[in-house]
């Protein structure tokens, strides 16, 4: 009798709770309180496409380019990871990696493994300073 | 209505002729009656018309320099990390020796660029690869580092990268747990220039390397291959390389 009281009251509070639940993360991100990636854009703007296209889909662009690249040899800059790192090579690193780095920050923040630089370079043709 | 036959008569008149015009240069696109003998633009798929091919005169080639090895491990960033038993190896010189003559050659050796690569009939991912143009290439993007590639190449061209690399080039991306081997500078390539190799025999005044493409009947490769006797090293597997040796 005593454990549905509590049951029915811990019911009542969850209820009371669950728009606020919902509402929260809405109200803390409008309002600034969720952290969010601290990137270091040096020429912000219109990038080959849109900031929301470019966003959803670099990583294919970025496939479909290579793979004309390495076999069909076509050498077009659009979509080019070298003309990406050329472009948004942070000046004071030289690099699009590090912490505030214009593929790292994000990267970081979102959790996504970032495989391209591995192998290929992070900085443009002739950058000085080494590698973070 | 006459006013309109002739109108219409007109037009047809100007389709023919632009068809015929436009027929000259191209059937559909991509086919055309007369080759346009000019450089390949850069959004243009690599030709099968094309066999790239290097020849290396080793009457010239002499023993001791090392000025191509120097210039490839430059342009494709191939540092020395003083463990010469493990770091990658794009061409090697070698000196061979007639016992009974007492002639000494030195022969560049690298990827052979074979028309039937056994690196390809070997790799299990599709990674190696033969490009249109007949040069030989690792796709990293798919190669898993398995290096049977490494122990199907007769020429042991190909290298396993064992440590992580950095300060790429970045027109040669290299990396850790990947094959690789001699790409005729195939970014060069694309871009209308001569491999690194070659670049540096000529500047050293050696000339003892020509690249070109073996197709062309014009080009200088295919003159020299068509007037002086030329080798493939290994031609019993028939394997019908790009790279040829002159004076072995």
């Amino acid at each position: 009798m005593k454990r549905n009281g509590i049951g029915a009251l811990a019911g009542h509070i969850a209820r009371a709770i669950w728009p606020l639940a919902l509402l929260l993360p809405i109200l803390a991100f409008a309002s600034g309180r969720v952290p969010k990636p601290v990137i270091d854009i040096d020429k912000p703007g219109k990038c080959v496409e849109d900031t929301a296209t470019m966003r959803r889909e670099h990583p294919d662009m970025l496939r479909h380019q290579r793979d004309l690249t390495v076999h069909e040899g076509i050498r077009t800059r659009q979509h080019s990871l070298k003309e990406c790192v050329s472009c948004h090579a942070s000046t004071k690193t030289g690099s699009v990696l590090g912490e505030k780095g214009f593929c790292q920050s994000c990267h970081d923040y979102a959790s996504v493994k970032l495989d391209c630089f591995s192998c290929h370079a992070s900085k443009p043709k002739g950058a000085a300073g080494a590698k973070p | 209505m006459n006013a309109d036959a002739n109108d219409r008569l007109s037009r047809r008149g100007f389709l023919a002729i632009s068809a015929a015009t436009l027929g000259g240069v191209m059937l559909a696109p991509g086919i055309r009656l007369i080759e346009i003998a000019a450089a390949r633009a850069p959004e243009q798929a690599v030709s099968r018309r094309v066999r790239w091919g290097l020849l290396i005169d080793t009457n010239i080639c002499t023993p001791g320099c090392d000025d191509c090895v120097k210039a490839c491990a430059t342009e494709n960033g191939i540092k020395d990390t003083g463990r010469p038993r493990t770091d990658p190896q794009w061409i090697r010189k070698l000196e061979l020796n007639d016992r009974r003559s007492g002639r000494t050659h030195s022969v560049p050796v690298m990827c052979q660029h074979c028309e039937h690569p056994p690196c390809v009939d070997v790799c299990p991912t599709g990674a190696s690869f033969k490009r249109a143009d007949g040069i030989v290439l690792v796709d990293k993007h798919i190669c898993i580092g398995c290096r049977y590639c490494m122990m199907a190449c007769p020429y042991k061209a190909r290298s396993i990268v064992f440590e992580d690399v950095t300060d790429q080039n970045p027109d040669v991306p290299r990396g850790k747990g990947t094959a690789e081997g001699c790409t005729l500078c195939v970014h060069r390539v694309d871009r209308d220039r001569q491999p690194a190799c070659v670049e540096a025999c000529a500047k050293a005044g050696h000339n003892a390397m020509i690249f070109g493409d073996l197709n062309d009947p014009q080009s200088e490769i295919a003159q020299r291959v068509a007037k002086y006797a030329s080798t493939q090293i290994r031609a019993d597997l028939r394997l019908n390389p790009g790279v040829r040796y002159q004076g072995l």
